[in-house]
């Protein structure tokens, strides 16, 4: 059963618009709006980390696991945002596990527990015939189908990410300028990153919402790429993150809501285009030099 | 000498992936000394070290350290994305906050004064190793424990290094171990060198060491012999402090034959 208010903002692309669908379809653009920038909030000093631990790869396999998730919950007829958390913090740990053996590197590791989570999400998925899930919804995401159950989870979950990330921020960049001089000098590894991959987790679970399982990576590492062009210290570029993460689910939604194209591809084509006009910006200001 | 010891390494042992890279290796490192571990590719130098700054696991053996021991770790370089934006002052107070005026006045220590706002992705080779000495002399350990500190220096700043290195002993008082291939110009400022090669080759003071068979097996008679030259300056005896009266780089440069007294 697709949520009523999925139902309606898909049937309003195709019929013509009264005027109390207009105002129904205004609340729908205003709750994905305020759900856009609070995982955009999350997501930008967590993209940080992503780019500056070179884990691009790992929050590919954060949320391809969390399909695996989703078909747990439904399973279990919980939450499926309980689920995608506990199998992200699953396959976090067995990451975390396998590092310790030095035989395969960690973006093969990387490669194995991504694609097979995937399939297993898939294969779950498709033994589901009595519950009827949306599985483009959680493939690319749909920020227009958003309740306000989602936005509390958002903030509620978002706001204990960014105040456990605050704590663990200045080891963590420790361990990530130089990980055996960080120990060599008392940083409690094992601590500082289970509570990163924690966070990872929870924001994976969150962003999923927004722009679906493919896409999560591209919100965590593109507007984090941007902010790089400018940014001097760790704080400012985390900041700017979160500023032109806002930026592109602004303009994705924009577009999505004018052109109708789906949303959470167009969320990572604004924060693309973002990247491409900074990047040519510092190009013509370096020329001028 | 009786002076404290940091630092017992005691029949180390390390295997991994069926190949044995330490065969009970002692190390033993003292307040106030200067310990240089030589030797060539894959002997272990690296994998030695990280036993020292408990960072690896051993197989067989025991390492006894000093009481709430402070270490100071200078990696041998820093894999470091330039996509983490870094100040030199950033990087000072990674671990440990500082005053302005104390990073100022440690960059001007060792010779980089101008450089605390600068970005750590745009320093020189030489440039990166005063300011990781710099940092060594904000957190004052009790061993400082250097990997290649020369590494993309040329030779009148490595020898510029060793001399910082040999001032951060006597200032802070802490015990140094490094690893340095720098054979030349390391042993003006060493006090002990271990030879290693899977295991101990040999031991000692330069000079004792340059006559030693394995190491001329190892290192061929040129080394030795360039050894044996620098290596003499070192016939001073510590204080009971374990500082050194006198910079011992400092007179690196004399080459003549004649007796130093300190």
């Amino acid at each position: 059963m697709l949520p009523a208010a999925l139902q309606l903002a898909r049937m309003s692309t195709v019929i013509t618009i009264t005027a109390t669908e207009q105002h129904l379809m205004d609340s729908f653009i205003l709750r994905a709006l305020a759900a856009g920038c609070g995982v955009a909030l999350v997501a930008g000093p967590l993209g940080c980390f992503v780019v500056w631990r070179r884990m691009a790869y790992f929050g590919d396999t954060l949320s391809h696991a969390g399909l695996m998730g989703v078909a747990l919950g439904l399973m279990l007829g919980i939450d499926p945002a309980i689920g995608i958390v506990a199998t992200g913090l699953l396959v976090g740990l067995l990451l975390l596990a396998l590092q310790r053996q030095q035989r395969l590197a960690t973006d093969t590791l990387l490669g194995i527990l991504s694609h097979a989570a995937l399939s297993i999400g898939l294969i779950a998925v498709s033994f589901m015939d009595k519950v009827r899930i949306d599985l483009m919804g959680y493939l690319f995401g749909d920020i227009l189908s958003v309740t306000g159950m989602d936005l509390a989870w958002i903030y509620g979950g978002g706001a204990v990410v960014l105040v456990l990330l605050a704590v663990i921020w200045k080891p963590l960049i420790a361990l990530t300028v130089h990980e055996d001089m960080a120990v060599a000098e008392d940083v409690p590894r094992l601590p500082v990153l289970l509570t990163y991959i924690v966070l990872m987790a929870l924001t994976v679970a969150i962003a999923m919402k927004i722009v679906g399982i493919l896409l999560v990576t591209a919100l965590l590492v593109i507007p984090a790429a941007t902010a790089r062009r400018f940014a001097r210290t760790p704080e400012t570029m985390a900041g700017a993150t979160m500023v032109l993460g806002i930026g592109a689910v602004g303009g994705g939604l924009f577009a999505s809501t004018t052109w109708d194209t789906p949303s959470g591809p167009s969320i990572v084509a604004a924060a693309t285009a973002l990247f491409a006009l900074i990047l040519a910006l510092s190009a013509v200001r370096r020329s001028q030099i | 000498m009786t002076t404290e010891v940091l630092i017992d390494v005691r029949g180390a042992t390390v295997t991994r992936g069926g190949r044995r890279i330490l065969d009970n290796v002692d190390l033993t490192v003292r307040r106030g000394e200067i310990v240089t571990l030589v030797g060539p590719n894959g002997a272990g130098k690296s994998t030695l070290v990280k036993i020292a700054l408990n960072l690896e696991r051993l197989d067989r053996g025991e390492v006894r350290r000093a009481a709430a021991l402070k270490i100071g770790y200078q990696p041998q370089k820093l894999a470091l994305d330039s996509t983490l934006p870094l100040s030199v002052r950033r990087f000072l107070t990674l671990t440990e906050s500082h005053a302005t005026i104390a990073l100022q006045d440690a960059l001007n220590e060792v010779g980089a004064a101008h450089h605390l706002e600068s970005s750590v992705h745009t320093l020189s080779g030489g440039e990166w190793q005063r300011v990781m000495l710099a940092r060594a002399l904000l957190r004052r350990p009790d061993l400082l424990v250097l990997d290649e500190p020369t590494q993309n220096v040329d030779m009148a700043g490595a020898a510029d290094i060793y001399q910082i290195i040999a001032h951060l002993r006597t200032r802070i008082g802490c015990g140094v171990l490094m690893v340095s291939h720098d054979l030349n110009v390391v042993m003006a400022a060493t006090d002990r060198v271990y030879c290693l090669n899977g295991h101990i080759c040999c031991s000692g003071h330069p000079a004792d060491i340059s006559r030693d068979a394995e190491f001329q097996k190892l290192f061929g008679p040129q080394a030795a012999s360039a050894l044996a030259i620098y290596s003499h300056h070192h016939d001073h005896t510590h204080a009971p402090d374990g500082s050194v009266t006198g910079s011992v780089a400092a007179c690196a440069h004399e080459h003549g034959h004649h007796h130093h007294s300190h």
